[in-house]
């Protein structure tokens, strides 16, 4: 590949690119991103491959093979072009049908073909799927028109080409002015201003000054940013590049979890490749700006996502945070201006400088702009990554495109922003997708992070998981955070374990209080959220554990007791043998009984009996 | 411990105390775990205090101080995952194993890691085997895959051995 010199060579490179392209009239797009290879992705790419050769299709089908389009829980999914045809939960026993039917006769198979959970109906096409439809895909769209191991697929799509107009003919002035105008906010939890923070950093006086992608996305039940950084780097690094340009920093690092290592697979080979063709590293397409980046892998701490912890663990060192007195956009990484922006905010730069400000902010509501991918998962029928433009309602989100609850339980609540959020009941689905508004109800949008939770859960056994999470995941280094969640913990596994009080649910909101007023960094100032929205909004399930000694969904362990119903036990012996501690007796054909002695509660044989014959009161 | 690929890994690093994340990155990577010896030369080669090295290797979980089972059994934690019964998975684990999260079976075999979040989070609850993922986990099936193993395993022991 030849250097690009200037604007018009990477124009040129992408009118060939996509020239040569139009040659091959058919287009099979697998996805391989993690949630599909989990399903097996892998295999059946290899054996499509296999079949093309085998059937001398290989030069007339173009494979694309993709990271995540975010309908995880139908993978491995494929969609063939043109047509749209939209196959799911693919093996690698259908290669032979999709290469001969729908690809050499265009037939459709109809037994590959996504079925409406609502309607019952097959659906042919990707665009007529409900899930699909009721979305705005302005990032996720591009993973499936882009092989992320190949910077030539995003070229051809106009890759790069907001770079090139960026430098070209913007001043870094002009671009600080445009994102500030488009309203984008950050997307990794704060929510803070994205044009503020690098006109903030542009100002700071510096011989040097640094970008970094915050790929540390270490909120559980998230995993948006992973998508992007697995499914189309370039996008994010072009983001980066735009920042670096604007700012005046000369460096980036893109942070990645080491516990996503397609992602850093896929930003190193990025950086390469962009290196070569010289759209990052010493004068960018021939212009007198340079920039270099370098991808890091994290150590695994929930902490190094904050702002000021991520830099001393990119500097070697304990990923402890530190006051913000002076911003990191003035004294960041090695103690010069840094701009640190999350995964999903760098990805939406390319677009605003090529579709302008005022598009970005004609989506969204007043004060939260744009669009928003959410991790929607939990107890529902489409799990998976969802974008839609900000202010779309959750009832919206969890019914029309989650498609609503799994094995008829109702649902009770979600969970939004991960540990530093909240859970809203039923009664808040209302509420719109809004930085403001989700603050106001006592969570937040944070990452987007939206686990749904049915009748099975506890409402007090989810905030003693968080606090369980945040107790594992406190540096230690402030008192408030060190202490406070500990305290915290201490009376809410009371509660669960009915030793508790009314008095402490009292004490219980004087702490978190205290904890979020005088913790250090987010991470503590945030950590009773889940705690108080719990409070707030389900107090009713804390009184019934402390008065009753009930626990209403059946989760808290010291107060229930699991027993078969003789009525509709058929005496199988699945619960006799999936027990672990030999607590079930039984004959054969028999009913079954639990001996509650060596009962240990953890429910298995609920899971596991297909009659529903096993009880938990 | 191969002394020939710690120095690989520190190769071009030297008297560079910002890379020692990623060179226990590299060691943990190649090692399995990040061995006292390894401490110690990183600490000379970076010119990073010991003390330094051991704080920055106890904090991150990336970095196992002692080395793993052959297999290494990860259930995932995330809220995703809690809500569709992970707990289940690691009383399985735990249970049919006879050890808690970051212990190792007496035979060397298994481990068992209890993480935060494995970002597979629509196709929960998760639980993984080194690294590869199996989705919508139930006891019966982690119990069918530690179950395989173990035979595969006493297979190749039996194999092994000499006929007589």
């Amino acid at each position: 590949m030849p250097r690009l010199n200037t604007k018009e060579d990477l124009e040129i490179m992408g009118k060939q690119l996509l020239f040569d392209r139009g040659k091959v009239n058919k287009t099979l797009i697998i996805c391989g991103g993690t949630g599909c290879k989990a399903s097996r992705s892998q295999e059946v790419i290899d054996a499509i491959n296999q079949e093309l050769l085998m059937q001398e299709m290989d030069s007339e089908v173009h494979l694309r093979v993709t990271g995540c389009h975010g309908f995880c829980e139908q993978g491995p999914i494929a969609v063939i072009e043109p047509g749209n045809i939209f196959y799911c939960h693919i093996t690698a026993d259908d290669a032979r049908d999709i290469v001969t039917k729908t690809l050499k006769n265009g037939e459709v198979i109809d037994r590959l073909l996504y079925t409406d959970p609502v309607s019952g109906k097959k659906i042919r096409t990707e665009s007529e799927i409900p899930f699909y439809q009721a979305q705005d895909r302005q990032l996720l769209f591009q993973n499936r028109e882009v092989n992320p191991r190949s910077i030539e697929d995003y070229i051809a799509i106009g890759g790069f080409s907001a770079l090139a107009k960026a430098i070209d003919s913007l001043a870094p002035e002009e671009i600080i002015r445009s994102i500030k105008t488009s309203g984008l906010r950050g997307r990794g939890g704060g929510g803070f201003a994205t044009g503020r923070k690098w006109d903030e950093c542009r100002e700071a006086p510096s011989d040097e000054k640094y970008v970094i992608c915050n790929a540390d996305e270490g909120d559980p039940g998230a995993y948006m940013d992973r998508c992007l950084l697995e499914g189309n780097p370039y996008l994010v690094l072009e983001g980066m590049l735009i920042g670096a340009y604007a700012v005046g920093a000369t460096k980036g690092y893109i942070y990645v979890r080491n516990e996503y290592p397609l992602a850093v697979k896929h930003a190193r080979n990025a950086v390469q490749q962009a290196r070569k063709l010289g759209i990052l590293g010493e004068d960018i397409l021939g212009s007198s700006f340079s920039c270099d980046v370098e991808v890091a892998r994290g150590g695994g701490a929930f902490v190094c996502g904050e702002s000021t912890a991520l830099m001393a663990s990119l500097e070697g060192k304990v990923g402890e945070p530190r006051p913000k007195d002076v911003h990191t956009v003035v004294d960041g990484l090695w103690h010069k201006p840094t701009t640190l922006n999350n995964v999903e905010t760098w990805a939406n730069i390319p677009s605003i400088i090529l579709n302008g400000a005022n598009w970005f902010a004609s989506k969204g509501t007043k004060g939260s702009k744009g669009t928003k991918i959410l991790a929607l998962t939990g107890r529902i029928k489409n799990t998976g990554l969802v974008e839609v433009a900000m202010g779309t309602t959750i009832r919206h989100i969890v019914f029309d495109i989650g498609g609503g609850a799994t094995n008829g339980k109702a649902i009770k609540a979600v969970q939004t922003g991960g540990p530093s959020g909240g859970c809203l009941p039923i009664d808040k689905f209302d509420l719109p997708v809004d930085f403001d508004v989700l603050y106001e109800a006592g969570s937040m949008v944070g990452s987007g992070g939206m686990v749904v939770m049915d009748e099975s859960s506890c409402m007090v056994d989810v905030a003693k998981y968080f606090l369980t999470f945040l107790q594992d995941e406190s540096c230690g280094k402030c008192v408030p955070c060190r202490l406070g969640i500990d305290r915290m913990l201490e009376i809410v596994t009371d509660i669960t374990e009915g030793r508790g009080t009314l008095e402490q649910l009292d004490l219980l909101e004087e702490l978190a209080d205290t904890v979020t007023q005088t913790a250090l960094c987010g991470l503590g100032k945030t950590a009773a959220n889940p705690v108080l929205s719990t409070l707030r909004y389900f107090r009713d399930e804390y009184k019934a554990h402390i008065t009753d000694n009930k626990c209403p969904a059946g989760v808290c362990k010291a107060l229930i007791e699991y027993s078969i119903d003789p009525e509709k036990c058929t005496g199988c012996g699945t619960c006799k043998r999936a027990c672990i501690h030999s607590a079930i007796s039984g004959e054969k054909k028999e009913v079954h009984v639990i001996n509650t002695e060596l009962c240990q509660k953890c429910g298995i044989c609920m899971s596991e009996c297909k009659f529903e014959a096993i009880q938990v009161s | 411990m191969k002394s020939l690929q710690l120095e690989s890994i520190l190769k071009g690093r030297s008297s560079q105390p910002h890379q020692l994340i990623e060179v226990l990155q590299d060691v943990q990577e190649n090692y399995g775990y990040i061995p006292e010896e390894a401490m110690r030369e990183i600490s000379k080669r970076l010119g990073v205090p010991l003390i330094e090295v051991y704080r920055v290797a106890s904090f991150y979980k990336a970095f196992k101080l002692k080395p793993s089972g052959k297999y290494v059994v990860t259930i995932c934690n995330g809220t995703a995952c809690h809500v569709r019964g992970a707990n289940l998975l690691l009383d399985q684990a735990v249970s049919q194993l006879g050890i808690n999260p970051g212990e190792v079976t007496d035979d060397g075999l298994f481990s068992i890691e209890h993480v935060n979040c494995l970002g597979a989070c629509a196709l929960g609850p998760i639980a993984s085997e080194n690294g590869n993922l199996g989705h919508h986990m139930t006891p019966a099936k982690l119990r069918k895959f530690i179950d395989s193993i173990r035979l595969k395993e006493r297979e190749e022991v039996q194999n092994a051995s000499p006929q007589h």
